[in-house]
């Protein structure tokens, strides 16, 4: 490698950040070296370190940080010494970020175009008027629809997608040499995703940027990146080309991140068609005051069985959900429960008929009250469905937390907050258990935990299931999910049922074209794999897609 | 926008419900009072025909839900009544001209005009000064000049007003005479000397009203600092003060214009220490003086004013905030 090409070049930077007036590493020491226009791929789990690595990469600590030692040299500057202003000179210049939340990252008082232009104008690269002329092409490029006309919407007028895509256009305004991609897709859905990533490969290898490329998700990395680095907690794991990474990991961990998609029940055999579901949608149609969200929805689920309802956010999902724990009586149709109806309104349903669905949530920090211990979550409906008090009830408290695998004298007076994101999905779960329910909702339980949190997780439902005979609704968006644990799919689009079906089914072709194209748009591992892809639906189709979002 | 005019409407409906109830409020607490406008007004002179005369001169002998009612009733027709200190007593001076009574809407004009020029001038002054403090305040956050502003706007606010009255007095008019120390405008006095003399009063006001302004724009943008687009601002390499003034105090503004919000409307309620002090004629000095002498049209006027200014100016100060949201004046 000759010096001349070496972009960034960063050497055992160690990085603290204070808490409890003690300074904590987060970074133990990390060295990795960027050439022009290559694309390193970062990845590891939430917690090690990966963003503040990206922010490091710019010279930056966000504050309670600091880089307490090691060097991070761009283009021959020294960036941990480089005063204020020369920094500020070189972000959003030559380095530029784009954030994981495009939502939250872009300013809601501004217009989209002057946030796009105020780089290039601040940093005399360019003239208002050529910089926004400039970001109508970037828009074209990146396959914004109404090029010319997008930018002068607020961010708030625009989805998600659209907006990631604007943000790589704001990054490029001053065509850097270096773009920091920290998640930018991880807030997506599949389908959308895909037209995002697809944006920033070509924008990246048209202009010739490298980046830094951070996310959790390694069949992303495997499309975007040219080498790969794993951290862990702070750690540097290993570090490869692309390929070598994928066919050949060396480190134990970077095995067990490889595998966890492994994980697969095998398929139930078919339900009997006379037996009586143990709750029945039928004809389904709810709205949020005079916004219809249901339209005519119908399925069945089976005892001991697991529907998952897929679709993308805003298809109603969460609203099925609502219409039958009661919560949104629907404005038609009926919930059955064994082949009763159940009254529409959870305020008229019995105690009994309440106890039978639970729910788990996807948040567990927000679905649990911070100030109640562990046993008092679990203890409540312990007391409120099975009226159990005293010594009774904390021997079933301890018999729920043993189900779900956490022992129970170390855990039952500890708060929520003394928990780890997985720990506390788990008191989510025990607390559904509690009131020994027949049917679970689970609302995206795993989407916000890590792949080996989030396996564990399903491991613990799986097996829940097989010894208490529960029934799941698992509501979710991730397909790879579905494919673990599912035995029913249902499809969802725009508040209606598009196709459903045994899993194996639906996992084989012919496909709804809807159907089709959510499963076709889940990341593989083959690092081929958008290519060939964007190959065979065309690249026009793409765009075609993003206008169809409109 | 539709739902702008539909908020101001529900408001201001609201607003006459809140203005009746404190009529009602105060007409109760003032005929609580030990006292009554005849027995104080005659002192210890006060035989009991004389006092009685003059109840039955001002209809005080009627009961209080019927003169409640009476008062209500004119009021609604637009007429506040007329004053019990400016009537001349007629029937017991036996010297009834039938004129010479002064209502009191002309009374209060001049008045209330002065106390909202008195508030003008002062927020003119303090408004501007505690943005930019407060902005600066977040700029330089925790440094010297950031720990000074609050401990100076805070020990002014925490002295009292008439304190922070003398000693500018002392200040500006005796020690270094530029300012004048007595501040009793009149009517057609011209702008400028209006200005001159009000300005001492609107100097320990602006001490009295800033820290707490300031303090809000201050903890307003503070607060938005760990919001990702300032952090994606900084990451552009713009410069801090214009991270603040361009990204973070569009988004900081609903607060702020609540706080000017309600220290306007405590400038036209609640100044009379300061007026008494610089002797200038504003509504909060006739307010006291009625209150004192259980004049109790007077009292009523002011406190439906008082009131008028808090509803009107929170009723502003909400619309603006609503204004100042993109996600509201820019509909998807």
């Amino acid at each position: 490698m000759s010096d001349s090409d070496l972009l960034l070049k960063v050497r055992d930077l160690q990085i603290e950040g204070r808490s409890d007036e003690t300074w904590n590493p987060i970074i133990n020491g990390a060295s990795f070296d960027l050439k022009k226009g290559e694309v390193l791929g970062l990845i590891g789990e939430s917690g090690a370190g990966k963003s503040t690595m990206g922010l490091a990469a710019m010279g930056f600590t966000r504050d309670g940080c600091r880089i307490s030692a090691g060097t991070v040299e761009f283009d021959g500057v020294d960036l941990v010494n480089a005063s204020a202003a020369v920094k500020r000179g070189l972000l959003g210049k030559r380095i530029a970020y784009v954030a994981q939340s495009a939502a939250a990252s872009f300013n809601p008082a501004h217009r989209l175009i002057d946030q796009h232009s105020e780089a290039p104008t601040q940093h005399n690269v360019m003239s208002k008027a050529e910089s926004e002329a400039d970001g109508r092409e970037l828009y074209e490029k990146l396959r914004l629809p109404n090029p010319d006309e997008i930018g002068f919407r607020y961010p708030h007028q625009v989805s998600g997608g659209q907006l990631q895509r604007a943000m790589t256009a704001m990054a490029m305004a001053c065509r850097p040499d270096l773009i920091i991609f920290d998640e930018p897709t991880t807030a997506l859905d599949v389908t959308t995703q895909i037209e995002v990533l697809a944006s920033i490969r070509e924008i990246v290898e048209e202009f010739d940027t490298a980046a830094i490329y951070i996310t959790h998700d390694l069949a992303v990395v495997a499309q975007m990146a040219d080498k790969i680095k794993v951290m862990l907690k702070g750690d540097e794991v290993e570090e490869a080309d692309t390929r070598t990474m994928l066919s050949d990991p060396q480190e134990e961990y970077t095995k067990s991140l490889w595998a966890v998609r492994s994980f697969q029940r095998p398929q139930k055999p078919a339900v009997q068609t006379s037996a009586t579901p143990i709750i029945s949608v039928q004809n389904v149609t709810a709205a949020y005051g005079k916004i219809p969200v249901l339209h005519d929805v119908s399925f069945d689920m089976h005892e001991g069985r697991t529907v998952a309802v897929v679709g993308e956010s805003g298809s109603g999902k969460s609203t099925v959900a609502r219409c039958i724990t009661g919560l949104l009586p629907p404005k038609s149709g009926h919930i059955e429960y064994n082949g009763e109806a159940l009254p529409l309104d959870y305020r008229k349903r019995s105690k009994m008929q309440l106890r039978q669905t639970q729910m788990i949530y996807q948040m567990a920090d927000t679905a649990l009250n911070p100030r109640k211990t562990i046993g008092e979550l679990i203890g409540r409906p312990v007391q409120f469905y099975m009226g159990l008090t005293g010594k009774a009830k904390r021997r079933r408290v301890d018999h729920l937390l043993e189900e779900i695998e956490l022992e129970p004298d170390t855990y039952y007076s500890r708060l929520p907050s003394e928990l780890s994101g997985g720990q506390k999905q788990r008191i989510g779960i025990a607390r559904a258990l509690a009131a020994e329910p027949k049917f679970i909702i689970c609302d995206e339980v795993t989407s916000a935990l890590d792949q080996l949190v989030a396996e564990g997780i399903l491991r613990l439902l799986a097996k829940l299931q097989d010894e208490l005979g529960l029934s799941y609704m698992f509501i979710t968006h991730d397909l790879a999910t579905v494919k673990s644990i599912a035995d029913e799919v249902v499809v969802m689009k725009e508040g209606k049922v598009i196709e459903q079906g045994p899993k194996d089914e639906m996992f084989t072709p012919p496909h709804h074209a809807y159907t089709d194209l959510l499963l076709s748009s889940v990341p593989e591992m083959d690092p081929d794999w958008l290519t060939n892809l964007l190959n065979e639906r065309g690249v026009d189709n793409i765009g075609d897609a993003a206008i169809g979002k409109m | 926008m539709a739902s702008i005019f539909r908020i101001i409407a529900q408001r201001l409906a609201l607003g006459v419900l809140t203005l009746l109830v404190v009529s009602i409020v105060i007409f109760t607490a003032v005929n609580m009072l030990p006292g009554d406008f005849a027995e104080l007004i005659l002192g210890q002179g006060a035989t009991p025909e004389a006092v009685e005369a003059i109840r039955k001169d001002l209809g005080l002998n009627e009961p209080p839900i019927q003169r409640y009612l009476q008062w209500l009733a004119a009021a609604l027709q637009g007429d506040l009544g007329n004053s019990f200190a400016q009537a001349n007593f007629a029937s017991f001076a036996g010297t009834d001209t039938g004129s010479g009574l002064e209502s009191v809407a002309t009374q209060i004009a001049p008045r209330f005009k002065n106390t909202v020029f008195l508030a003008g001038v002062t927020a003119m002054i303090a408004v501007p000064i505690a943005i930019t403090l407060g902005i600066l305040a977040a700029l330089y956050r925790n440094s010297v000049f950031d720990r000074a502003a609050n401990i100076l706007t805070l020990s002014s606010i925490s002295s009292p007003e008439f304190f922070m009255a003398y000693v500018l007095i002392l200040f500006l008019a005796v020690l270094n005479p530029i300012l004048p120390s007595l501040s009793n405008i009149y009517d057609g006095m011209d702008l400028s000397e209006r200005f001159t003399k009000s300005l001492l009063p609107a100097l320990t006001l602006t001490l009295v009203v800033t820290a707490h302004m300031m303090r809000m724009t201050r903890a307003a943008i503070i607060n938005l600092l760990a919001s990702p687009y300032i952090e994606m601002a900084r990451l552009k390499g713009l410069s801090p003060m214009r991270v603040i003034v361009k990204h973070a105090l569009p988004n900081a503004l609903a607060p702020i214009i609540n706080v000017i919000a309600l220290n306007l409307a405590y400038l036209v309620t609640g100044v009379v220490v300061v007026e008494v002090v610089f002797v200038y004629p504003g509504i909060g000095q006739l307010f006291v003086d009625s209150v004192k002498i259980r004049d109790i049209p007077v009292v009523q006027a002011c406190c439906l004013i008082f009131a008028a200014a808090y509803i009107l100016l929170n009723l502003t100060a909400d619309v603006l905030s609503i204004i100042s949201n993109p996600r509201l004046r820019h509909p998807k």
